[in-house]
């Protein structure tokens, strides 16, 4: 078995009447060798690296390279503490909670890199808070987190993940993607709806460029994380709803392809345009690098 | 490809580029050194040079030469762990050609052995890396499968008995490159496997006659 489309990977998953996260746990299963439980392990393990980075971020002080985060979750979290109202809306936890993992990352913690490190607080914040809010077990979470690699999967397969090929639509945009997909998953709907959820969210992302500040992981990157990852909830509720994509999703990667290579080099992770170079950028470059 | 390598790895941030390949650089440089490390010259290229200290790619490069993988907690300190275990180390700029922007020269030095080790590297993206230069000979070397870089003298049938011994031990050869300086010279042969060999492969590789040296590598 094998899938290399998004259309691919929900119509096996309903011809087998199964879940997406079944068909990729079974292409794995087949492509590495490895059982149905060392997969699962593996992922678990992945899964607490997770939500140690969560409990961290959300209440330390983290210490970053640069120094231009590393309080953000901290301060939505003593925020959230003292406002109940605010503390029951999901979308609060998942912005919290993306905001820890990616201060986490700023400040060389753990992490795990989904799809790529600098869009690591996505995937973990949408899953995480819902499963806390619909108090679903670790294993569905897993499930979950299947689903998200298979759609990220089909991505790697046809574009690309990294920002200086892509922009930041290839790592935060894929990465919302990826997370609205699992959310559907966790939210009990069919394969198609969170094909949807996947389409739904990267195509509100296209176009995103990656214009890091002083070339660190930092800003806009953390602040980002939690932008996508509520944006990925968004999705995945209107596709929940019944609301279809006009675009099928394997045309919107496509797409984002293209764009990303007609995105100058500027724009790509090389801190030389956008944001990067607006005056306050330069000043803290110069700040933390010296005249470099 | 894996979902593992989608979801994951799991790795020290922030970022796989910059710092996970980094670690993974040294860490090779560290396993093809084979020896205690008494001195490290760490030259950074291009982009590694430019952001190093924010992205901690100076710490992670001396932390796999510490032995750390890119989700060893301690990559963060190993400046103050590299100090404790006497490991001199000096961090520097350089500009090489013709190569990747994420690109680090690594010089390993062991006196009382008389060792030393120059090895080229870069980083290609995801955390991936390719080392492709060991003490001059161009090579290339990605550590994502379990590997062996055999020294072996250059002559008619030496490739064909190493890929026998491998075959009589059942390891099946996925990739393999095979490298010369001059023509009757050392000849370097770089062959990534299916299977983890066992202490009795490299004991009946290293028997061998024409053989100088056999490494390990496992997959990083």
């Amino acid at each position: 078995m094998e899938y290399k489309s998004t259309a691919e990977l929900s119509s096996l998953a309903e011809e087998e009447n199964t879940s997406i996260s079944e068909i990729v746990l079974k292409v794995e299963m087949e492509e590495s060798e490895l059982s149905r439980s060392e997969i699962e392990s593996r992922m678990a393990a992945n899964l607490q690296v997770m939500r140690d980075a969560v409990e961290r971020g959300i209440n330390n002080k983290i210490e970053s390279g640069g120094g231009l985060v590393g309080e953000e979750a901290l301060k939505m979290q003593s925020f959230l503490n003292s406002n109940p109202l605010e503390k029951d809306n999901i979308y609060n936890t998942v912005i919290s909670y993306a905001l820890a993992v990616s201060e986490v990352n700023a400040g060389m913690g753990k992490i795990v890199a989904g799809p790529t490190a600098g869009a690591s607080g996505i995937v973990p914040a949408v899953v995480l808070a819902l499963a806390e809010k619909l108090e679903l077990g670790d294993e569905q979470i897993i499930k979950s987190l299947y689903t998200a690699a298979g759609l990220g999967y089909v991505v790697s397969r046809k574009a690309t993940l990294a920002g200086a090929a892509g922009g930041c639509q290839a790592e935060c945009g894929v990465a919302s993607a990826m997370a609205a997909g699992a959310a559907v998953e966790l939210r009990g709907g069919t394969p198609e709806m969170v094909v949807n959820a996947f389409a739904l969210a990267l195509k509100n992302m296209l176009g995103l460029v990656c214009d890091p500040v002083a070339g660190l992981v930092e800003v806009p990157c953390v602040k980002r994380n939690a932008a996508a990852a509520s944006h990925a909830l968004s999705a995945s509720t209107m596709a929940l709803a019944g609301i279809k994509s006009v675009i099928p999703a394997d045309e919107i990667i496509i797409a984002m392809t293209e764009i990303g290579d007609q995105l100058p080099s500027c724009l790509k992770e090389t801190s030389k345009g956008g944001l990067a170079i607006t005056p306050t950028a330069l000043k803290l470059k110069e700040e933390i690098f010296g005249k470099k | 490809m894996s979902i593992f390598e989608i979801m994951g790895p799991a790795m020290i941030g922030p970022s796989s580029s910059h710092t996970a390949g980094a670690a993974r650089l040294g860490m090779m440089a560290r396993l093809l050194f084979a020896a205690e490390i008494d001195r490290a010259v760490v030259k950074l290229h291009g982009s590694f040079a430019d952001t190093a200290s924010g992205h901690g790619t100076d710490r992670a490069v001396i932390g796999g030469l510490l032995g750390f993988l890119p989700d060893d907690e301690r990559l963060k300190n190993s400046f103050a762990l590299a100090e404790k275990e006497n490991m001199q180390y000096s961090i520097e700029e350089i500009k090489l050609r013709e190569v990747h922007p994420n690109t680090v020269l690594i010089e390993l030095y062991n006196q009382a052995a008389a060792k030393e080790l120059k090895m080229i590297g870069s980083s290609v993206g995801g955390g991936r890396i390719e080392v492709t230069e060991i003490n001059g000979s161009s090579v290339k070397l990605t550590g994502r499968m379990p590997t062996l870089w055999i020294l072996h003298k250059d002559r008619p049938g030496e490739v064909a008995i190493i890929t026998s011994i491998l075959g009589e031990h059942q390891i099946n050869i996925a990739f393999m490159q095979v490298y010369r300086n001059r023509k009757g010279d050392i000849g370097s042969c770089i062959i990534e496997l299916d299977q983890k060999p066992g202490e009795e492969v490299i004991e009946s590789l290293s028997r061998s006659k024409d053989i100088f040296q056999v490494r390990y590598l496992p997959a990083l």
